[in-house]
């Protein structure tokens, strides 16, 4: 298995190295986020938390749109399930005084589960969806998304557990920029290897052409729902840290409008591009709130539209978004060396990645 | 609940409806001829509404008869968005067209977007809802004696009626109709007979705008005007074509109705009231039962996709 459509020049470092670097910079977070969170002001602590979790969202979007080629439109849906099934536990541990003194174990558990269970989600929305391709996978995701934001509205209860539908739910906040970003490296690097190992190809192949990765047995639909499980995966624990994270959660901020924002940021971030994407996903959070503070130029209320322009813009001018499929560091010679296959290589396809 | 009950509720879910499809032949046109899903329709729907509130208060302060008033209202309004949708076409799809399908569908979305925060600004409408004019609404929403009924509802099926017949007839009778109909067959082929493609696209664009800004109006006397309006009814809309199958004129039409009476009755007669709020998700859960058994629709044509 070893080589298979290795890239000679692609690798700076050995993978160990890699692996402890990972571990080095979650290790550094922990004394880290004790100095942000004395020295840095409360605004600026919540705009890095906001940053940090549509981080998440936004690249595990962008593994189902940008590297396997699908397109959802019910990410946020998704965070939704995350977000309540972590703040509606959080709240009922809290209600039975078995919280206190445990928020340790409680984080490291809930916030896992939120994630298995939108994961859950994405593989009962995945498997019968994804026979659908473009824009009717589009509006099937989209409609996912708002049934389980209407459920969620129109629920008051489930059980033992409080939801409280359209009111919105307080949840007491635990998590801080230690377990937002804890889990941002590990969304961002898990999925940077999964794309980057010899799975990641059968992603890849399956955006690039279906039928031709069918034909050389890539399982097409094992992939999509894979990939699909995933994403909500990782989105389902960014609503659970976005439920943590804030005072309140309301199932308005789950919406359509709020997925379109996670697909803004990976089209303009570019689409396949991971940390293209990650800059987009700082940028779009940090800049409107940049824009908030001059209220004297009515920026505020423009803010939206200039994204909606920014976005019109990017697809007439340079639809690939700003760094197309390119990573951060690659240069051109790079791209064109990494897409072009070479002909004369004996390197079998890549056939023997399907499960 | 008793059958007096049933029957208003059936009619009233015509009514609404018939709303649903006046929006859903523009989604429906225009999926014909460029297999796009036109995002930006529902808020053109809203501009439509928006449009009308202006021109009502306008016309309200003349002393003419109300009936005279809604015409003028509906024409302003639906020439108002014919022309945003030719623009829309010309100067965010058109350039676009060799493009992947995806480009096209992103940018209908930004457009949306654009529209949507666009009439949040105070200077266009503000985000506050608003409602039409007094002396027009009181009138309209007066009910007409038979099964509590208001003149709107009839108003508003029978117009949908009229509107559709006359698109039935471009579609059939006209030689745009004919080219209209060569093009959602076979695009390039259309366009190898001397089918001026662009003129065909941009009809539907233009009809299909001035339609939904007359269903804007209608629903904007019934409810009230919203800049957000446009994001749930377009929508619901697209669901009415895709259920009436996409690309076909009756389907539009049979999709919206069935939808319409659908929802009001799960609203209104079947779900008790504490559970009516589901009734939000009805469409949504038609949608996804209507792509995994029969996505061409209850009226489209199967297509195999070839390689």
């Amino acid at each position: 298995m070893t080589e298979i459509n290795a890239r000679p020049s692609s690798r700076i470092l050995p993978a160990w190295a890699g692996n402890l670097g990972i571990l080095l910079v979650i290790a550094a977070m922990w004394p880290l986020n004790k100095v942000i969170q004395d020295q840095i002001n409360p605004y600026v602590v919540q705009i890095l938390t906001l940053i940090g979790i549509n981080i998440v969202m936004a690249t595990s979007l962008n593994l189902i749109n940008g590297i396997t080629g699908q397109f959802s439109l019910g990410h946020a849906g998704f965070a939704a399930v995350g977000a309540y099934t972590t703040g509606v536990v959080i709240n009922y541990l809290a209600a039975h005084d078995s919280l206190a003194g445990h928020e340790w174990i409680a984080m490291s558990l809930l916030l896992p589960l939120g994630g298995l269970i939108a994961a859950a989600m994405g593989l009962l929305v995945g498997i019968p969806t994804l026979r659908l391709k473009g824009d009717y996978l589009a509006v099937a995701t989209l409609g996912f998304g708002e049934i389980i934001r209407i459920v969620i509205t129109n629920t008051n209860a489930i059980g033992p557990f409080e939801v409280r539908g359209s009111q919105g739910l307080r949840v007491p906040v635990l998590a801080d920029l230690f377990w937002v970003y804890l889990w941002v490296a590990v969304c961002v690097a898990g999925i940077w290897r999964l794309v980057h190992s010899t799975m990641g190809k059968a992603f890849l192949a399956v955006r690039e052409d279906e039928i031709a990765a069918t034909a050389m047995g890539v399982n097409t639909t094992f992939f999509k729902v894979l990939a699909f499980a995933i994403g909500a995966f990782f989105a389902g624990v960014a609503g659970g840290l976005q439920a943590t994270a804030f005072i309140l959660i309301d199932p308005k901020g789950f919406g359509f409008i709020q997925s379109v924002l996670f697909v803004v940021m990976v089209v303009l971030g570019g689409s396949g591009s991971i940390t293209g994407v990650v800059l987009a996903a700082v940028v779009l959070t940090w800049l409107p709130e940049q824009l908030r503070s001059l209220k004297s130029l009515h920026v505020e209320d423009l803010r939206m539209v200039i994204f909606s322009l920014l976005l019109i813009g990017m697809m007439l001018v340079r639809p690939e978004g700003l760094l197309g499929r390119r990573e951060l560091w690659w240069t051109r010679r790079k791209m064109a060396t990494a897409q072009i296959p070479r002909s004369t290589d004996t390197a079998p396809p890549i056939s023997s990645t399907g499960p | 609940m008793n059958a007096h009950d049933l029957a208003q509720q059936l009619i009233y879910g015509l009514s609404v409806g018939a709303t649903y499809a006046l929006i859903a032949l523009g989604y429906t046109m225009v999926y014909g001829t460029l297999r796009l899903i036109n995002f930006a329709h529902g808020d053109v729907y809203m501009v439509g509404a928006v449009t009308g509130f202006y021109v009502a208060g306008w016309v309200s302060q003349w002393s003419i008869p109300i009936w005279l008033m809604l015409i003028v209202v509906l024409i302003c309004s639906a020439s108002a968005c014919a022309v945003l949708g030719y623009g829309i076409e010309r100067f965010a799809y058109r350039p676009l067209r060799s493009r992947p399908r995806l480009v096209l569908l992103i940018t209908a979305i930004g457009v949306s977007l654009l529209l949507e925060n666009a009439f949040q600004l105070p200077q266009l409408f503000g985000a506050t809802p608003r409602h039409y004019p007094q002396q027009m609404t009181s009138e309209l929403l007066l009910p007409v004696g038979f099964l509590g009924l208001t003149r709107l509802d009839v108003l508003s099926l029978s117009l949908s009626i009229i509107l559709v017949g006359m698109l039935t007839w471009i579609v059939l009778r006209t030689r745009m109709g004919l080219a209209l109909r060569a093009v959602s067959f076979r695009f390039d082929t259309a366009t190898l007979m001397g089918i001026n493609t662009d003129r065909v696209i941009s009809f539907t664009f233009v009809f299909g705008s001035a339609l939904a800004a007359v269903a804007g109006v209608l629903n904007a006397i019934r409810y009230q005007v919203d800049p957000l309006m446009g994001i749930m009814w377009g929508l619901k809309a697209f669901i009415a074509a895709v259920l009436g199958g996409i690309g076909s004129v009756s389907g539009a039409l049979l999709g919206g109705l069935v939808l319409g009476i659908v929802e009001t009755l799960l609203r209104g007669y079947f779900l008790p009231a504490r559970y009516s709020g589901y009734s939000d998700g009805a469409a949504f859960v038609i949608l996804i039962l209507i792509l995994l058994f029969k996505p061409s629709g209850l009226l489209g044509k199967t297509t195999i996709e070839k390689v």
